[in-house]
């Protein structure tokens, strides 16, 4: 629990809310109790006062009868424990409990310790010094004594009784005892509103806290967290919803955004793998058929040509030799597809090669009621490929733009401009060498759908494989060969055995010895051979920076493609045009652009239209 | 000493050799086999064949190998590529290297004899232009060498890049010598696209011989000489200058001219 961002917050601010209203809570109480008690302590000693001059009178005719009963209605009254008068010897002359009569008092006790702590008796004390706070027993109320002392005075010693001589400045004391039950009731009362009013604020603010991190950072947090799970298990389809303008809401944002950018990425990286495959299984069906095709076509018109004088053989075997020429040229358009052959690439303007691919098509467009929309950058610069392949897919690109805008008419929209990508943790290493020329390609090991690159590591008089990622910038590497690679580990070839380690140089991170890959026309790929090291460096492409591509739009307002047909559009023999299409056009289409190192990517809004979007780079080296 | 075959075809496919065989004989000719490079080369060194007809695909070798072990004997014989679609590419530069003829797999009967037809003509004019050079015999002209500033793809057609950025499509005159005169033409429209290697036209001689004519560039036809259509044999009697084909818009010229042979190299 205590791992959630939402309580440690709440806690952490309940905890300052506790503290500072503690703090607050102490010294409010504090300064109240001094305050009522110093207010006491007035009360205490004009009552003290009080007594002293209202039984002066009897003191003076020394009446201790009345003196006595005083004292005793005085001591009647609620709040007062005890009124005692001490002579100067410490007798207790006068109390209102007449228990304590004639005893005596010790100097020593805390209500005289202020006057007689030297050896000769103070005779004018402070009111503070003459007060006092004790309990009678521990756990008695609290009581406040204060001492009044009874000065002597001119007709003191001038009375009848002489009691007192001249020179004794004090007579004797009033001790006044009041109890504080009601003073420490009423501080009790106040300490406890306090803190119940504490406590309120703190579970207030801490429940309102908790709603606010709720809605703005759990709830969001959780979405995200959750996204990001369902991301690292491999739904890219996963998207956020809306959270608002804040931080965590443009997190959200650019987290979908990533999502599917990784997507289409991954759906170019399968695509270019299944496209590979597939174009290597279709040129090898293609070749496997042509050898029985050429025996059926050559038996077959070979009979024809021997069968001229028999027109019934003649017919049927015309109806082999033709549908077997059509096969010939299924087959052709299928190897045009499978096409491994380089592009024959010339320098070309992208707006001229479009320009000319709409010319083509005019009659259809017109026929179709179909507007074009030029929205062309004038100004882009010429890039290498091969227009008659580009050309193509611009035409298949609007023959599909038109039949999916259908009779009605409509608009396509063509966009050209320049953008600039990051080439780090997109440039896939597609061909890696050794010193020897040996490849180090492992199309039996994929990264993420990537061949890897392979080193064979020696350790120990133990050998396995390592396999590295083939995206620079990536490192998701695989050193897992089933025992613990030492640090004298050799790394090597698997072919020639040749190290590939490169010598005088170590990984500046970590120290450990770098491999380095011969990356055919692009220079040496270094990375570290530490399974924990992230270090890698590829200067060719580093110095390159950001990649330069042409991107170009082609939107229709036709009837779009529903979301389960879209991953599927560019398979080949995918076709929703029925008996109208052989389900090749999008993926001649793929197979050119990636030949052109290029991207296609497409989004379509069911019943709103389509865009395709082609990215090919300006140097077309790779 | 048992009689040389007249043709040797090489391909690793037995329905592909055994049609070769069958057809062949059609046109009486004697054919000679192997079913793979290795065997192929083997019997080119212990051999002499006129005609070879090879694959350019085989598991142990391809035809490029056996061009040059033809080239190497230094006898005259006449090299027949036959290739898939996948490999047009291969078949223009086997041209470009020395081979005769090209055709693509699968073939017809007809498709198949035609170019054999014209291959064995080749291979006659060829002989007695030796003859003619050794016996010195300078005024006897058996065809006529294309201009030097022409470019051609191996002895099938020229073409010709003129100031306009344009370039003229023709026949080569020692191509014209190796068939009948023509009977009909087929030639395609003005805005068509042709590519390099592939047939462009073809021409229906005597005999039912269909000749596919192959494009010595890729391109798109912007003008189509009308006048060989009515008048075929003006491509006999002037197939360099008035007897053109196709006015072309090149697409690709700057790559495929590396497999054009220049005529100028011709003429030492």
């Amino acid at each position: 629990m205590f791992n959630k961002i939402g309580f440690r917050l709440i806690f952490v601010v309940a905890f300052t809310t506790l503290i500072i209203i503690g703090v607050f809570a102490y010294f409010n109480v504090k300064s109240q109790s001094s305050n009522l008690i110093s207010e006491v302590e007035r009360h205490a000693n004009q009552l003290g006062e009080t007594v002293v001059s209202s039984t002066r009178f009897d003191m003076m005719l020394n009446q201790r009868d009345r003196i006595q009963q005083t004292i005793n209605s005085i001591g009647t009254q609620p709040q007062i424990r005890d009124v005692r008068i001490i002579n100067k010897f410490g007798e207790i002359i006068y109390s209102s409990d007449s228990t304590y009569i004639n005893k005596m008092v010790d100097k020593r006790e805390e209500s005289c310790y202020a006057c007689h702590a030297e050896d000769k008796p103070l005779e004018q004390i402070s009111i503070t010094e003459r007060t006092r706070i004790f309990r009678v027993h521990p756990d008695s109320n609290r009581v406040i004594g204060i001492i009044t002392p009874i000065y002597n005075e001119k007709s003191c010693w001038n009375s009848d009784c002489h009691a007192h001589p001249k020179d004794q400045k004090v007579l004797g004391v009033l001790d006044v005892s009041i109890s504080l039950a009601e003073v420490d009731k009423a501080i009790l009362n106040s300490e406890w509103k306090i803190v119940g009013f504490s406590i309120i604020a703190i579970i207030a603010l801490g429940l309102l806290i908790a709603f606010f991190i709720r809605r703005w950072v759990s709830r969001p947090v959780n979405d995200l967290l959750n996204g990001t799970l369902q991301v690292s298990q491999g739904n890219l389809n996963y998207t956020i919803k809306e959270m608002g303008e804040d931080e965590i809401g443009k997190l959200g944002t650019s987290f979908n955004n990533m999502t599917k950018k990784l997507a289409e990425a991954r759906m170019q990286l399968f695509q270019s793998d299944k496209m590979a495959s597939l174009g290597r299984l279709a040129a090898g069906v293609a070749h496997e058929i042509n050898n029985p095709l050429t025996g059926v076509l050559t038996y077959s018109s070979f009979l024809l040509k021997r069968t001229k004088d028999n027109p019934e053989f003649q017919e049927d075997l015309k109806v082999i030799v033709r549908e077997t020429i059509r096969s010939r040229e299924i087959v052709k358009s299928l190897l045009d597809f499978a096409r491994q052959s380089v592009p024959k690439k010339i320098d070309a303007d992208i707006n001229e090669i479009i320009i000319k691919a709409v010319a083509v098509i005019d009659n259809q467009l017109s026929i179709n009621k179909v507007k074009i929309v030029k929205q062309i950058d004038n100004n882009l610069p010429k890039i290498t490929v091969d227009s008659n392949q580009m050309e193509q897919v611009f035409i298949n690109l609007f023959v599909n733009a038109c039949d999916a805008i259908g009779n009605t008419g409509g608009t396509i929209t063509l966009t050209t401009q320049k953008i600039s990508l990051t080439p780090f943790g997109t440039t896939q290493i597609k061909k890696a060498t050794c010193r020897k020329r040996h490849s180090l390609i492992d199309n039996d090991y994929k990264i993420d759908g990537m061949p890897s690159l392979k080193v064979k590591v020696v350790s120990d008089g133990k050998e396995g494989m390592v396999h590295l990622d083939p995206v620079y910038g990536k490192h998701r590497n695989n050193f897992d060969v089933g025992f613990k690679i030492g640090k004298d580990a050799k790394y090597v070839c698997p072919d020639c055995n040749n190290s590939l380690v490169l010598e005088n140089k170590t990984c500046p991170k970590c120290g450990a010895p770098i491999l380095a890959f011969e990356i055919s026309g692009e220079g040496i790929y270094e990375v570290c051979s530490s399974e924990g090291s992230n270090w890698e460096k590829w200067d060719s492409v580093d110095s390159a920076g950001l990649k330069e591509y042409i991107e170009i739009k082609v939107t229709d307002t036709g009837s779009g493609i529903n979301n389960e047909d879209l991953p599927k559009i560019f398979d080949p023999f995918f076709s929703t045009k029925g008996q109208k299409g052989n389900g090749l056009g999008l993926a001649v289409i793929w197979g050119i652009i990636d030949n052109h190192n290029g991207t296609i990517t497409v989004n379509s809004d069911l019943g709103k239209g389509t865009t395709f979007t082609i990215r090919i780079p300006f140097i077309q080296n790779r | 000493m048992k009689k040389n075959a007249d043709i040797l075809v090489i391909d690793d496919e037995q329905v592909i050799v055994d049609a070769v065989v069958k057809i062949c004989a059609l046109d009486n000719y004697s054919v000679d086999v192997a079913l793979n490079a290795k065997t192929g080369l083997e019997k080119i060194a212990n051999h002499h064949y006129p005609i070879i007809i090879s694959d350019i695909m085989m598991p142990d070798g391809d035809g490029f190998e056996i061009l040059e072990a033809v080239k190497k004997k230094k006898e005259d014989s006449a090299l027949i590529m036959a290739t898939g679609f996948s490999t047009v590419e291969n078949a223009v530069n086997s041209l470009y290297k020395g081979a005769v003829s090209f055709i693509p797999k699968p073939f017809t009967v007809d498709e198949l004899l035609s170019t054999v037809y014209r291959v064995n003509n080749f291979q006659k004019i060829m002989g007695k232009q030796k003859l003619i050079i050794q016996q010195q015999k300078n005024d006897e002209i058996l065809f006529v060498a294309c201009p030097s500033k022409y470019l051609r793809l191996g002895y099938s057609t020229w073409m010709f890049q003129e100031r306009e950025g344009t370039v003229l499509v023709g026949m080569c005159d020692i191509y014209m010598k190796t068939i009948d005169s023509i009977q009909q033409i087929e030639l395609l429209n003005r805005e068509d696209e042709i590519a390099q290697g592939i047939s462009c036209a073809s021409f229906i001689c005597a005999n039912d011989r269909n000749h596919r004519i192959l494009a010595p560039l890729s391109g798109r036809i912007v003008e189509v000489n009308e006048t060989i259509k009515n008048n075929p044999s003006l491509i006999e009697k002037d197939p360099y200058f008035e007897g053109w084909i196709y006015r072309v818009i090149p697409a690709n010229i700057e790559y495929e001219i590396k497999y054009l042979i220049p005529c100028s190299s011709d003429r030492i």
